[in-house]
């Protein structure tokens, strides 16, 4: 199963990652950090992440800290 | 047992965290320069001198040696540190209006005199950190705060178009200009920075990488909007490109 981990006091909540995401796992959480933002938040009940890292990529922030494969 | 296909890269500092704009493109190519730099394996021997503005910030960020050489005048500091010790490896990252602006005759001189150096320049066609001043780079048209009513040409003249004008000078050894601007041009910006240090390992001369950013804070918009700035206004002006590779043989 892949997935990707992510740094919530990283996160600045540009969203720039969601629509990167080929398979749109990615969404806006109703959770927030510290400083108040809503997160993103990584949702894949039925495993189609594909682990191409394009989220982590495209975070000008390093907020997705990892990217797994298998 | 799950294999890692993305990790932070090893010369980022321990729990360090940027203390960029929400969206700001600064991040990724930093995140490009670190990977490179681990790629190549020059952590321990890389010395960066750094300018005035946002990229400041890199050596906050990078564990790496750093000397601080600000407004302008970062390239002839490193002029200095690498004949000092052309042993290491010396690299600037300047923002256009340090780099084209404030530091334009020791950037352009560094290029003509072919030092082995790479100099990395983030073109976001304004002043960031000062809020959003008319630079060098500004696209005709262009509002900021010291052009309410945009660009024109009879008072501010035309923007500079850096990568061709360093691939003008004899000796600089790699000129190219690339975009941030999707996942594709992120890839191809990686392969251009790794070029230009490598020109500097083989001692070819000057290597050079213009970086078209973003700036969502100062031209006021979403990180998404302007990324789609970038690929409609900037990119027809600032055609990107490799200008200039003697790598390559004709």
């Amino acid at each position: 199963m892949n997935y990707i981990t992510i740094d919530k006091e990283k996160c600045k909540a540009c969203y720039l990652c969601i629509n990167e995401c080929p398979k749109k796992l990615l969404k806006v959480s109703k959770e927030t950090n510290n400083l108040g933002d809503h997160i993103v938040e990584f949702e894949d009940p039925e495993h189609q992440c594909l682990a191409c890292a394009m989220c982590a990529m495209r975070c000008p922030d390093m907020a997705i800290t990892g990217v797994y494969k298998g | 047992m799950a294999t890692q296909v993305f990790d932070i890269p090893k010369s980022f500092k321990k729990d360090m965290k940027y203390t960029f704009c929400p969206g700001c493109d600064h991040g990724v190519a930093i995140r490009l320069v670190a990977e490179v730099l681990d790629e190549l394996g020059l952590k321990e021997k890389a010395i960066t001198a750094t300018s005035i503005g946002c990229s400041v910030t890199l050596y906050d960020f990078l564990d790496i040696d750093a000397i601080e050489a600000p407004h302008g005048r970062a390239l002839a500091e490193a002029t200095g540190v690498k004949r000092a010790r052309p042993d290491k490896f010396v690299f600037t990252y300047q923002g256009d209006g340090d780099f084209a602006s404030i530091g334009l005759a020791e950037s352009l001189h560094a290029a003509l005199r072919g030092e082995n150096l790479s100099a990395i320049c983030i073109n976001n066609t304004t002043y960031g950190m000062t809020g959003g001043q008319l630079g060098p780079t500004t696209l005709l048209g262009q509002v900021t705060t010291t052009s309410p009513t945009g660009r024109n040409v009879e008072y501010y003249g035309y923007p500079i178009k850096i990568a061709e004008h360093v691939a003008l000078c004899d000796g600089c050894a790699y000129s190219a200009r690339v975009s941030l601007d999707s996942i594709a041009n992120i890839r191809k910006a990686k392969q251009a920075i790794k070029k230009a240090f490598e020109v500097q390992i083989q001692g070819l001369g000057f290597g050079f990488v213009e970086i078209l950013s973003t700036c969502p804070t100062n031209w006021k918009m979403t990180p998404e909007q302007a990324h789609a700035r970038v690929r409609n206004e900037m990119m027809p002006v600032f055609k990107p490109g490799v200008y200039k590779d003697v790598t390559v043989q004709e």
